[in-house]
């Protein structure tokens, strides 16, 4: 009996199109990932069952944790100018060369006589060093109240749009903290702002 | 397909000398693997999960005595956020009535609020206005529990307020401050 003669194929599959996709899915992430500011102290969000995302431009961010507030305004263009404005508020005259690292520093949290010096550290010092929060007192000593508005004002004039502002705080944060902060925004009569929490991953079952 | 035609095209005569046959087929098995790998890494590294963001209006500081309308006793309920995770609250004006302790969360406040605000919806006919009162010893995560409870329990009127010393006190006396 003649048998069927089956015809040997390859087993080479044409990898050309995959390749192609996966290439294209790889840079379409890379493109669209956005770092990651590292936050200068642990910050643990609270939960909650808000749905509403924060907008991806004109956020002036305030990070609370251990008793310290941090800074943090979206835009390098506003932050150079707010860093201008602040400057000549404080008589601290800044080289373009600090300003350059300024529009790079995302976060920050010094007051004003140590930013200069703060500026100059370099990659892991500027890591490693315990930044002191921003003076929020409620007497005198309130730069935080002043970043706040000029940052506010730069914004207005720049890209014409109202800054909107969060507080990112840590769940163990003691209340006072919050309360002052919430003041120094309601003295400037930013009394609209939001809170970031997390979306609650599962019912809570307390 | 990638391949090209490698066969040179003349037939087996004329006696040239011909190079090897070479296939210009790649194998990119190896190249899709590494790029699959790289694609995983990049979507585990991504944070999905946006923040989100609980937008808090305050009153503004400077209207506060012009504008300020009186509301009635028996609509408004205090809660008083103490330590240790415990929160009071109240109906009216402290002293009048017993502030009860209770805990965050779905047994706990949020059953209370909706109880409370059907009652108050009952006997007066409108909605129930809530005053949060965080205590000093109460942290963050208090405060955004209680203003998520107002959410989720869909009061329509809620404000932050700052605690007096008479519900000072009721904390103290109940051991939640």
């Amino acid at each position: 009996m003649a048998r069927v003669k089956v015809p040997r194929k390859s087993t080479h599959i044409d990898m050309t199109a995959m390749c192609d996709v996966a290439f294209l899915l790889l840079t379409f992430f890379i493109l669209t990932a956005k770092p990651r500011p590292q936050d200068p102290v642990p910050v643990d969000i609270p939960a909650s069952s808000v749905e509403v995302a924060i907008p991806d431009e004109n956020v002036l961010l305030l990070t609370v944790g251990q008793g310290k507030v941090f800074y943090t305004v979206d835009g390098a263009d506003v932050r150079k100018q707010t860093l201008i404005q602040m400057g000549e508020k404080y008589n601290v005259k800044f080289t373009p060369e600090e300003q350059n690292k300024f529009m790079g520093t995302n976060i920050f949290g010094v007051p004003m006589n140590q930013l200069q010096s703060f500026l100059h550290l370099e990659g892991d010092q500027k890591k490693n060093y315990k930044q002191p929060g921003i003076p929020h007192d409620s007497t005198a000593n309130n730069e935080l109240a002043d970043w706040i508005r000029e940052s506010r004002k730069v914004n207005a004039s720049l890209h014409n749009k109202p800054l909107y502002i969060c507080i990112k705080g840590d769940n163990r944060e003691e209340y006072p903290t919050i309360k002052t902060l919430i003041s120094v925004l309601q003295k400037q009569k930013a009394n609209k702002f939001s809170l970031i929490t997390t979306l609650r991953s599962a019912p809570k079952s307390k | 397909m990638a391949e090209l035609d490698t066969s040179s095209g003349g037939g087996k005569k004329g006696g040239k000398v011909r190079s090897k046959k070479a296939s210009t087929r790649v194998d990119l098995t190896a190249m899709v693997d590494l790029a699959f790998l790289l694609i995983t890494f990049f979507i585990l590294t991504t944070t999905l999960a946006k923040p989100k963001a609980m937008d808090v209006a305050m009153p503004d500081k400077e209207e506060k005595q012009t504008d300020q309308l009186p509301i009635a006793a028996s609509r408004s309920m205090t809660l008083l956020l103490g330590a240790n995770n415990k929160l009071e609250w109240f109906i009216g004006e402290p002293g009048t009535s017993q502030p009860e302790t209770t805990t965050y969360g779905k047994n706990g406040i949020r059953k209370t609020l909706i109880e409370k605000g059907k009652e108050v919806q009952q006997s007066t006919g409108k909605y129930m206005i809530v005053l949060i009162k965080p205590s000093d010893k109460s942290n963050y995560k208090n405060l955004v529990d209680a203003l998520d409870e107002m959410k989720i329990a869909a009061v329509q009127s809620y404000a932050i307020g700052d605690i007096t010393p008479a519900e000072l006190g009721l904390l103290k006396r109940d051991g939640n401050y």
